[in-house]
């Protein structure tokens, strides 16, 4: 009996939709197991009892990825896509780092620099809303404009220059501890927390999965896809903020051409991994959680592995593509047609005919 | 673009305006053509009254050798946006395929094998996003996007550093400045075998579009695909070939601009994606397909490198404002395809 249930518990954890990103992570540290045994070791600093180590690491540069991902989820539940996340990362990190430089050290300072920031982006993501909602462009085009005009904007903000600011609050919410535990992988995992629960305690994510899966029908059964198209872009926009946020934070340097550089990508790389379709219809936040956590471990995986940083968008590719094609009819068809039993296919058959 | 097309027919009735209007009841899609060309046209008036020294030979044909690698690319986006499908690709295909070819134009290679393999690499990135899109209903943005993405990592594995070509690499006869017409002083006609390559292009990208049956077949796919695919027309066949010559015209992007800069980098070319569809937007291409010129492509993207000139000439405008302007000028010109296309519907 105990076998039994084991069989079951296990079967569950493999529908889960972010059982295989588990398992790539694991596979991904055992890597890095074997060529350094000591990889996992955590140490606590004696100085202040702060965790040290490489998974803290990975937990930290998950955290910018999460906030994206997490919008980017709820994005791509709708149907749609928001290719400009990235840019508006370097926009938020422009506006802070930008503000912080005159307005000084102070813990007041901080605040606002995070508030304009994420102010900006969320008018930044309700233009993409307006854009696809009521005016009715493809999803991808219209963040596509704002994907490549969004670091002219960050540039025009620090004039060109990559701004250098000191703000020891702002600093905080990228390199502080908390109980040992980095702060800034604490806030991700309180804001996924935050938005799973007001998406999934209410009806808000079952109608954005509505709209996604069929958005007509879902217009006919009392939705009103404007209002909630804008709110998802909203909401990408100001999580792309937070995630620029943590990313300048660590440096208090914004790096307009490299700050959210080509993270549109990881987002959609870690909303796939977790089990969404790019179709539209579904999506998991635990499993884009577990996306960006996978995608952190694969950037420190293949920088421990000696390849240059720049060459990691080409593994992420091939990712995508192979997770596209298990997703793809096409492939499934294939599976399906193997696991099969040959017997029950007649039937089935036959069973079409008579009907 | 659409005088071309359409004049035949239209000649031997009434005066130019009564046309003109004939023209746009038939077929509201040329209005964003013709609001290109008159864009274009506009623009250079500007430029002559505010700076001066535009109209006139060598900054014309300047823009033309400057941008001779754009029209390229906006006649690729041309094909796949006819289609209704998008190619993100192009900008990080010229990265891989101009690194490439620089190393083994380097390494002692034959010009002729540097130059096709160079379009090889486009046309191998081509397949694999046709095949994708095709046979495993990959979305195209996102199957382009990965390749986007597979491009710049492949051409940063390749080298991160800039490589130089070989200062007597015949490659470098490509962008080679020819004097047609020895003006006064600077002001000469000069034409570099990239800018005949480039017209080549469109010559043959306009009489593929509108006289062979394959053209007919990608504006039928972007009017509709379900019904060009009951006509009996080669959809599948086509949709994958599109992707294909739009990798391959990047790769020949890549020899143009190669040989005119001399130098290839890992970053190369980003940003050209979206150059290349405002371009073939601004030429009246529509994004949701089946109506757009090829040739007012070119004109659109003369009308964006006719707009870098003038900002240089300007020297007011900070360089940084060029992306969020031709981001305006794109979204300027989306919006008044989606007015045309409603009110048509």
């Amino acid at each position: 009996m105990t076998a039994a249930a084991g069989t079951t518990i296990w079967r569950e954890l493999i529908r889960k939709p972010f059982f295989w990103g588990i398992v790539a992570i694991i596979a991904l540290l055992a890597l890095n197991v074997i060529k350094d045994p000591t990889y996992l070791a955590l140490s606590i600093n004696p100085n202040n009892g702060n965790l040290v180590g490489n998974l803290v690491d990975i937990l930290r540069q998950a955290a910018p990825v999460m906030m994206i991902a997490i919008g980017m989820s709820l994005v791509i539940a709708t149907g749609g896509i928001d290719l400009s996340v990235g840019s508006l990362m370097a926009v938020a990190g422009a506006v802070s780092m930008e503000f912080l430089s005159a307005a000084g050290d102070s813990f007041g300072a901080a605040l606002a620099a995070v508030g304009l920031a994420l102010v900006i982006t969320g008018v930044l993501g309700a233009v993409n809303g307006v854009l696809v909602a009521y005016v009715g462009l493809q999803p991808f085009i219209a963040t596509l404009v704002l994907m490549l005009a969004g670091r002219g904007i960050a540039k025009v903000i620090t004039g060109g220059q990559n701004t250098t600011a000191s703000n020891d609050s702002f600093r905080w919410i990228a390199n502080g501890f908390l109980i040992g535990i980095p702060v800034v992988f604490l806030l991700a995992v309180l804001i996924v927390i935050a938005v799973g629960l007001v998406v999934r305690r209410s009806a808000l994510g079952l109608m954005i999965e509505a709209i996604g899966i069929n958005p007509r029908a879902s217009r006919m059964a009392g939705i009103k896809p404007k209002g909630l198209l804008l709110t998802a872009y909203i909401m990408s926009g100001i999580l792309a903020g937070i995630a620029g946020v943590m990313s300048v934070g660590s440096v208090m340097t914004v790096d307009i051409s490299r700050t959210g550089y080509q993270l549109e990508l990881d987002a959609i790389l870690a909303v796939v991994i977790g089990g969404a379709s790019l179709a539209g219809g579904k999506f998991s936040l635990s499993g884009a959680f577990v996306g960006a956590l996978l995608i952190a471990t694969l950037d420190k995986t293949v920088l421990y592995l000696g390849v240059s940083s720049s060459a990691t968008p080409a593994f992420k590719a091939i990712v995508i593509v192979v997770l596209c094609l298990l997703q793809s009819e096409r492939v499934r068809g294939w599976f399906r047609r193997r696991r099969r039993p040959r017997p029950a296919e007649r039937l089935l058959q036959k069973e079409e005919v008579s009907a | 673009m659409s005088a071309v097309s359409v004049s035949p027919e239209a000649r031997p009735v009434g005066t130019i305006p009564d046309r003109a209007r004939r023209m746009i009841t038939a077929n509201p899609s040329v209005l964003p053509t013709i609001a290109s060309i008159v864009i274009f046209v506009g623009m250079v008036i500007f430029g002559e009254v505010a700076y001066g020294r535009i109209l006139q030979f060598n900054t014309l044909s300047n823009l033309l050798i400057n941008n001779a690698h754009l029209i390229v690319l906006a006649v690729a986006l041309t094909f796949v946006i006819l289609t209704g499908g998008i190619d993100l690709s192009v900008g990080s295909i010229i990265a891989v395929s101009s690194v490439a070819g620089v190393m083994l134009s380097n390494a002692g290679w034959n010009v002729f094998a540097v130059i096709i393999a160079m379009i090889g690499i486009g046309v191998l990135f081509g397949i694999v996003s046709g095949v994708l899109i095709r046979y495993f209903n990959v979305q195209p943005f996102i199957a382009t996007l990965a390749m986007m993405f597979l491009g710049r990592g492949l051409a940063s594995l390749l080298s991160t550093t800039p490589e130089r070509l070989g200062e007597d690499s015949p490659i470098r006869w490509i962008g080679a400045q020819l004097k047609i017409i020895d003006g006064p002083k600077v002001n000469d006609l000069v034409i570099t075998p990239a800018v005949l390559v480039a017209v080549l292009v469109v010559i043959a990208a306009f009489f593929v579009l509108h006289r062979t049956r394959m053209g007919r077949t990608v504006y039928a796919i972007g009017g509709s695909e379900s019904s060009a695919l009951l006509m009996g027309l080669p959809v599948h066949r086509t949709k994958v070939l599109v992707y294909v010559i739009s990798g391959a015209l990047a790769g020949l992007a890549a020899v143009l601009y190669t040989a005119r800069l001399g130098t290839a980098q890992n970053i190369t070319g980003i940003g050209w994606e979206l150059d290349a569809i405002a371009a073939a937007v601004i030429g009246g291409t529509l994004l949701t397909g089946g109506y757009g010129y090829v040739l007012g492509s070119v004109v659109g993207a003369l009308v964006l490198g006719l707009m870098n000139v003038l900002i240089t000439r300007d020297g007011g405008i900070p360089p940084e404002m060029t992306t969020i302007i031709t981001g305006g000028i794109l979204l300027v010109f989306v919006l008044l395809q989606r007015a045309v296309t409603r009110r048509r519907e």
